[in-house]
């Protein structure tokens, strides 16, 4: 809009120019001048009409002022310059011809009435701004309460729902606040919490770090700590949690509470105790089993220097035969009465008692003592088996044998020393059974290849380690060799040439005895035709026989016949050239169904000798209807003849024995002659065979070859 | 324990609030009696604060309309504290009507006025956030109601990096949030600096040191620490300049000495 030059137009936008550089400065618009001088020039024109216009309108001249806040002048330094411009410029800008004076006094009252309007506008303005900021502030607040409260609401719902017992307690230890999970845990109602000290809760499962780990979070020196935790419920039982307690600190980091989370592991528990309870227990007897009893062993075993300990090993006597002929449901209950008797043995602290398997146990003794305590022990564990034990009725005497190992800490490991025991044991069972034997080095180390022997059997047998020694029989009448007695020998790779009394009781108990009586039957035949082929049918006194000794086991192998017979055929050996040795006590007792087959392989032509007779019981009158035809004396009987001159009441035994064989038309052979003169005075007294090193030691058949042809040329 | 994300701080009027110290310096009475201390003291040291602010803001009027006269008709503004006159939408809106405007501010009582003064207007609104938590803003339904980030946005950081510090990784934050823009967009900054103030940098401490003592520390940056905002921007012309040399609309050498305290700057993606 273009102004005619000192036109009032221009006049006008001269004195809005003037009126908006005065002000500008205390403005806080964000308009540019320009911009905001041209909000102020209608106010300029608004100012100019009212200056000339008749009357006065007040509130029009308010308005002006009123609006000067509306463009957001509002330091009052505003209002000042705009008076103060108002004031002189407004008459001499747009007064145009009037009366000075009057508009002098017009712009005066322009001027009072703009700053009423300012001064209202402005306080309007501010009472305005003060609310509304006011408003946001509470408005905020509720947001923030609000979002609190939904907050608390919602933590609340966890704390109340959490399957977690949560408890918070202040640092003095008074509980202040629990959840449900809690109360149901404990089994308590609130109020019976409510108010509890923490530290009443002590309990004499503690671990020994709770109550130090406890301290020192309240002291604020820790920030959280976790254990394993019991607690007494009111109805008596116990219970087990995973207790985790932090320390809450506030926005200074000053501490303040404690907060408990605790899950129940009770029922968790008690099936740990009980998987435990079952892996380390025999089901059976509810004693202690191996594993834990080498726990134990070697704990003790590691206990340190100048701590002993003391192992008894207990295997019943003959507990095979009661399993055999009552039944395995009444071995277990003897099992079972034994394992009690041995647990009442076992009472004080550092003794147990286990059952490593069948019908072996174990005692072990630890503590100050242990060579006098085990004694003691091994004794009330012999005496405890004394009474006898009723199973169905039957009154069933129980004996057992025992090993005893007592011996320093640290020296041998667990398997060695139960193997020590073992050993002594079987020691104890070799001499009869019923008693207790204490290990000993020397004794072990016989024995040490016992269990290697065992094992080493059957591989033995298939490599060729096993071989037959003969020793010859010697005719007393004239002193012909009449045949010999096979024995067999074990040539093991690491301990050498082993006698059959190292390892016929474990072929026996193996039952590879079977096998190995076979083999030996079969090579004592093959060398008895070999013999026969070189010295002809007939010797000067008639066929070489040889003697094959046969275990009580084989015996009774159902077998023996049908084999035996098999051998000497596919040998072509005829019977008579074979004697079976069969021990007296082997034959004790023997009932007919044992005795059939060595009855027909005697009717077959085979002869069966009486082996070791006078050891056992013999019942004499029992001779009779054995089918043997030749007694072996036992050499214990011809010891006494060794010296000179011979012990009067052995000769007298020897002769009422030969007369009491001759006249049951049995021939007597005798063992172990040492001396000519023992030989002599056995052909005296009327024996008809005898064998010993005066003769010959057992050797290759090669010896025996010898011998014969000495006999033939002599 | 850790005050979860739906739960907003507590709030303390008894503190001073930067929002509305910046309405008093702007004449306004959106303020409590402790703001007004602190912003008298600030004054102190400096008093020509208030021009500074008005600078801003004349700074943001003329941004804003450069931006839609570019065709863009999208706002974020983030720390946009209490809108009083002159506001991104009034300014906006003004030249493009139904502009869509985003206001951002953590400050619940900015927010809650915000909202009181933005009732009724359809195309504007308000986000309770935190620039230092961009996805929370990106994130926010009421963004995504009102802006497309398919296309040009002018993203407005006025007056508010500097209260960010460099612990809370101003740079990352805008840089992420520049990511979600669309080619085209803008950033429109201001950012304080000892540089241009026209007092020893000693006295302009004591206003620093006022802001330090609301806990809300004043972080100044120099021009090059500034202008690392823009990394992935082009700049407009002029560049990162004093307030009044971005695109005056009078003369600067017109304008009061404080309102060449700081830099302003204007950049749009490629």
């Amino acid at each position: 809009m273009s102004a005619e030059p000192d036109g009032p137009e221009d006049r006008l936008r001269r004195l809005t120019a003037i009126w908006s550089r005065a002000v500008f400065p205390v403005t806080s618009t964000s308009l540019t001048r320009t911009e905001f001088e041209d909000q102020l020039l209608p106010l300029t024109r608004r100012l100019s009409d009212l200056l000339r216009t008749r009357g006065f309108d007040s509130d029009a001249a308010k308005a002006v002022g009123a609006a000067l806040v509306g463009a957001h002048c509002t330091d009052p330094e505003a209002l000042t310059r705009t008076l103060d411009c108002i004031d002189a410029y407004l008459v001499l800008y747009c007064g145009e011809d009037g009366s000075q004076d009057e508009l002098r006094m017009r712009s005066s009252r322009l001027q009072h009435a703009m700053a009423a309007g300012y001064a209202q506008a402005l306080r309007e303005r501010t009472l305005a701004e003060q609310e509304a900021i006011a408003q946001a502030a509470l408005q905020a607040q509720g947001v923030v309460a609000q979002a609190l409260h939904a907050s608390e609401a919602r933590f609340r719902a966890v704390f109340e729902g959490a399957a977690i017992g949560v408890g918070i307690a202040d640092l003095d230890g008074n509980v202040l606040q629990v959840n449900g999970a809690l109360l149901r845990m404990f089994g308590l109602s609130e109020s019976a919490v409510r108010g509890r000290r923490v530290q009443d809760w002590v309990h004499p499962e503690d671990a020994p770090q709770t109550w130090r780990l406890y301290d020192e979070l309240v002291r604020g020196d820790r920030e959280h700590y976790h254990v394993e935790k019991a607690f007494n419920r009111p109805d008596g039982t116990v219970l087990w949690t995973n207790l985790t307690v932090s320390l809450l600190r506030d926005a200074d980091g000053t501490p303040q509470y404690q907060l408990a989370l605790m899950e129940d592991t009770t029922e968790r528990r008690l099936l740990n105790l009980r998987l435990r309870y079952e892996a380390t227990h025999d089901a059976l007897t509810g004693l202690p089993n191996r594993t834990l009893f080498f726990e134990r062993l070697e704990k003790a075993l590691n206990a340190g220097e100048g701590q002993r300990f003391g192992l008894c090993y207990l295997d019943l006597d003959g507990f095979k035969t009661i399993n055999d002929s009552l039944g395995h449901a009444a071995g277990d209950r003897l099992l079972v009465e034994v394992a009690d008797r041995l647990q009442s043995c076992a009472t004080a602290p550092g003794e147990m008692v286990a059952r490593l398997g069948g019908d072996e146990f174990v005692a072990l003794t630890t503590g100050p003592g242990t060579a006098r305590k085990v004694d003691e022990l091994a004794e009330r564990i012999m005496s405890a088996l004394v009474t006898p034990i009723s199973i169905d009725g039957r009154d069933l005497l129980v004996r057992g044998s025992l090993g005893i190992v007592e011996g320093p800490a640290g020296e041998r490991t667990a398997a060695e020393v139960l193997r020590s025991a073992d050993i002594t044991m079987y020691r104890a069972k070799s001499a009869g059974g019923n008693r207790s034997e204490l290990a000993d080095p020397e004794a072990d180390a016989r024995t040490i290849t016992r269990h290697g022997l065992t094992t080493a059997l059957p591989t033995a047998l298939e490599r060729g380690e096993f071989f037959i020694e003969y020793q010859p029989l010697v005719h007393l009448g004239d002193g012909s060799v009449r045949g010999a007695e096979a024995l067999v020998r074990w040539l093991h790779p690491q301990h050498g040439v082993l006698g059959p009394d190292r390892f016929i009781p474990l072929a026996e108990h193996t039952g590879l005895i079977v096998p190995l009586g076979r083999w030996v039957l079969q090579e004592s035949i093959r060398q008895a035709r070999a013999w026969r082929e070189c010295h002809g049918e007939e010797t000067a006194a008639g066929p070489l026989r040889i003697n094959v000794n046969l275990s009580p086991c084989q015996l009774s192998h159902p077998g023996l016949v049908q084999d035996t017979v098999e051998i000497l055929e596919r040998a072509g050996v005829t019977p008579d050239a074979l004697c079976l040795e069969v021990t007296e006590s082997a034959l004790i007792g023997a009932d007919d169904d044992l005795l059939k087959p060595l009855r027909r392989l005697a009717e077959m032509g085979v002869d069966i000798a009486l082996d070791d007779f006078g050891t056992g019981y013999s019942n004499l009158a029992n001779l009779r209807r054995l089918p043997v035809s030749i007694l072996k004396l036992d050499r214990s009987f011809t010891q006494g003849m060794q010296q000179f001159p011979a012990d009067p009441v052995d000769l007298k035994i020897v002769e009422g024995i030969v007369s009491l064989a001759h006249s049951l038309d049995l021939a007597v052979t005798v063992e172990g002659v040492e001396t000519g003169a023992q030989a002599e005075q056995l052909r005296i007294l009327g024996c008809d065979t005898a064998q010993g090193w005066y003769y010959a030691r057992p050797g290759p058949p090669e010896r025996l070859h010898e011998l014969v042809l000495v006999d033939a040329t002599g | 324990m850790e005050r979860p994300a739906w739960a907003p701080r507590s709030i303390d009027i008894s503190v001073p609030s930067v929002s509305r110290i910046y309405d008093y310096y702007l004449g306004g009475s959106h303020n409590f009696e402790v703001d007004r201390q602190a912003a008298r003291k600030a004054m102190e040291f400096m008093p020509g604060l208030p021009k500074i602010m008005q600078a801003n803001r004349a700074f943001m009027r003329r941004a804003v309309r450069f931006a839609a006269g570019e065709g863009i008709t999208q706002f974020l503004d983030i720390g946009s504290g209490i809108p009083t006159f002159g506001s991104v939408h009034e300014v906006a809106q003004a030249v493009v009507p139904g502009a869509r405007v985003v206001y951002v501010d953590h400050d619940p009582v900015a927010v809650a006025h915000s909202q009181a003064v933005l009732t009724g207007n359809e195309h504007a609104d308000v986000i309770a956030a935190d620039l230092c938590k961009p996805q929370e803003i990106l994130a926010s339904p009421l963004l995504e109601g009102l802006i497309d980030l398919n296309r040009p946005v002018a993203l407005l950081l006025v007056a508010i990096l500097h209260f960010v510090e460099d612990a809370d990784d101003p740079y990352g934050a805008v840089a992420e949030l520049s990511k979600a823009l669309a080619p085209g967009s803008m950033l429109i900054l201001t950012h304080a600096s000892y540089e241009g103030i026209p007092l020893p940098a000693e006295r302009a401490e004591g206003a620093v040191d006022v802001y330090k003592d609301i806990r809300n520390p004043l972080i100044m940056r120099s021009r090059e620490a500034i202008a690392r905002f823009f990394e992935g921007y082009d700049m407009v012309e002029p560049g990162l300049v004093q307030m009044p040399h971005w695109r005056p609309d009078s003369a600067p050498e017109d304008e009061d000495p404080y309102a060449f305290s700081g830099f302003a700057g204007v950049g749009r993606t490629a």
